[in-house]
């Protein structure tokens, strides 16, 4: 069961027993409690209190009050870095879920060496994040770029795909597809849980492979695809080494690659715009919360839970 | 797959539907294989270019080697201030202390919600499921001046302590769904045999959870290995550099002109990963289709 079908469960009241391990109980959990107000929640309240401030490290932080989040709704960099991170989650997760499932669906009937796919299809899962990846990207996608070697012998001039400001957030679009191996490996995982004897009656009744993918593979995946959907927004909002090394730190050309979280780093770390940076990272995580919501919401009219 | 017993109708297709039960399995490693290669392609080819003289880079599209050439790495290695050796094993220290953090603070948060029973329970858990899904970027300011002003700046411990206090819910949470699946009966013979808390913890759930525990570590380390964000914040000098902000700062300095060495270097940054990923793979596999992380 996964972290978020786990919190929907919370609400039901279990039995407890007669006598409470309170004392070893909180004793296991002191590192975690200790961590949970030092580095997270105290963190938390600081940086909402720096929202409202002026502060660039050396001086003492001076109250504003909302004139970072006025200043926000006047930044057309902002304004920017948020269509750039949005195109990049709303065009990006969709194609990655749909080829992740594409190829789950393709995996699971049986194929021989599924395993060694798996791994093949799930190894750049984990490259993908790296800087050396980012630096593989730069050099594919550039001017003398694998890219370009490759078209030029079927007759497509190729151009330089990183430095033209209408096609460098396609090759991140492309990169954060790429790796859709770990989506894949949670579709595989649900896909095993469809008991085999619905599609045994479906064949009876003569469906072909198509309407049983639509009639039974696809409603009794939808939880499986909430999770994925949920969890690939929150990843891709976030997303910052690619970028932020393809473009050599300033998210050009022309800020057609400035993510919203590079542009907080360049604020908060670039310029020491601490204040700023604060009330930046609230409103990113306002953005995820909304979105996690609204998914959440939308999920009653798509998620079919088979129980 | 199921073979049809029942009589279909006969059609004019049936002959090419035999014929096509043949040709799809073929069709199907076809697709496979050559969405396979399209996908590793790129990585391959680096591993190739790295071995290659650099002017060659940008006009061979293909895999063949004519001429070997190991002087990238020689040269990568010896590009900036410091020997390439230097930034392995400050990663080195970096994944070692995370993933020890991560095994020690974590099992003992999760055999707490696993076993114990406590007040405040599901509310504790709840934030702990919450603090999963929080962007980092909501406490990285705040956490950068706190380590800045303990002058933790350049060292390790900025990276190493948050692990120390279990900061990655996701394995308290993955070791939890596991220690749930070790029999109580196990605990009860162990009370009765005079077992305390912390006895049943070390002597019958630690040993029993060590899929858990590998799992932990290798994504752990992979993870750490891949950090980039934090590594960047907290290490600006550059005999503190973990391989991440090295690579980084090659690119910059180079500005791109020596691609072999610094593909030389790349590739020696990804072969932990890849081993890792090797030695793993199944506890990645398992971890991952269990609890969705990446």
């Amino acid at each position: 069961m996964s972290a978020l079908s786990e919190l929907g469960t919370l609400g039901r009241k279990k039995p407890t027993g007669q006598k409470k391990d309170n004392l070893a109980a909180y004793l296991f959990l002191s590192p975690w409690l200790l961590g949970l107000f030092l580095i997270t929640v105290g963190p938390m309240i600081a940086s909402l209190y720096l929202a409202f401030t002026d502060y660039n490290l050396i001086q003492a932080p001076q109250w504003t009050g909302l004139e970072n989040f006025s200043r926000m709704l006047s930044d057309e960099r902002l304004h920017n870095s948020l269509r750039v991170t949005f195109t990049y989650v709303l065009v990006s997760v969709p194609i990655q879920l749909a080829v992740a499932l594409l190829l789950a669906v393709v995996l699971d009937r049986g194929v021989r060496g599924m395993a060694f796919y798996r791994s093949i299809f799930y190894l750049p899962s984990l490259l993908g994040s790296s800087v050396a990846i980012a630096i593989l990207w730069k050099q594919v996608f550039g001017t003398d770029g694998l890219l370009n070697q490759v078209l030029a012998p079927l007759g497509i001039a190729g151009k330089g795909w990183i430095s033209d400001p209408s096609t460098a957030l396609g090759t991140l679009i492309v990169l954060n597809v790429w790796t859709f191996g770990a989506p894949m490996v949670i579709f595989l995982a649900g896909l095993r849980q469809i008991p085999a004897m619905y599609y045994e009656a479906a064949s009876v009744d003569g469906a072909g492979t198509l309407r049983r993918f639509v009639g039974i593979t696809l409603p009794l995946l939808t939880p499986i695809i909430f999770f994925n959907l949920v969890l690939q927004i929150i990843h891709a909002f976030q997303s910052f080494t690619q970028a932020f090394v393809v473009s050599g730190g300033t998210g050009g050309p022309s800020d057609s690659t400035m993510f919203y979280t590079l542009y907080l780093y360049d604020r908060g770390f670039g310029n020491f715009d601490m204040g700023y940076a604060s009330a930046m990272a609230w409103f990113l995580l306002v953005i995820i919360g909304v979105f996690t919501a609204a998914n959440f919401v939308a999920s009653k009219y798509w998620v079919f839970y088979d129980d | 797959m199921t073979t049809e017993t029942l009589p279909r109708p006969v059609t004019a297709t049936s002959g090419a539907t035999v014929a096509w039960r043949r040709i799809r399995p073929a069709l199907t490693h076809l697709a496979l294989g050559a969405a396979a290669l399209v996908m590793l392609y790129p990585v391959i080819w680096m591993v190739v270019s790295s071995l290659r003289p650099g002017n060659e880079i940008f006009r061979d599209p293909g895999l063949l080697v004519r001429d070997l050439q190991i002087s990238n790495y020689r040269l990568g290695w010896n590009a900036l201030t410091e020997p390439f050796s230097r930034y392995l094993l400050n990663s080195a220290a970096v994944v070692l202390g995370s993933i020890i953090g991560n095994l020690v603070s974590c099992s003992m948060a999760a055999y707490a919600f696993a076993r114990l029973d406590f007040t405040g329970k599901r509310f504790w858990f709840a934030i702990m499921l919450v603090t999963i899904m929080l962007p980092i970027h909501v406490v990285i300011v705040p956490q950068y001046i706190l380590f800045s002003q303990a002058g933790w700046i350049n060292t390790f411990l900025p990276l190493v302590i948050p692990k120390l206090l279990a900061t990655d819910a996701f394995f308290v949470f993955l070791m939890v769904q596991f220690i749930r699946g070790i029999p109580r009966e196990l605990d009860e013979a162990a009370r009765i045999d005079g077992c305390g808390k912390g006895g049943i913890f070390l002597r019958v759930i630690l040993p029993l959870m060590v899929p858990a525990l590998a799992t932990t570590t290798i994504f752990t380390f992979i993870w750490t290995w891949n950090d980039f964000f934090s590594q960047l914040i907290y290490l600006t000098d550059p005999k503190m550099y973990t391989v991440p902000v090295a690579l980084r700062s090659f690119v910059d300095a180079t500005a791109s002109t020596s691609w072999g060495s610094l593909f030389a270097m790349s590739v020696v940054s990804l072969i932990p990963v890849f081993l890792a990923f090797l030695l793993g793979q199944r506890f990645l596999i398992k971890g991952i289709a269990t609890t969705g992380i990446k």
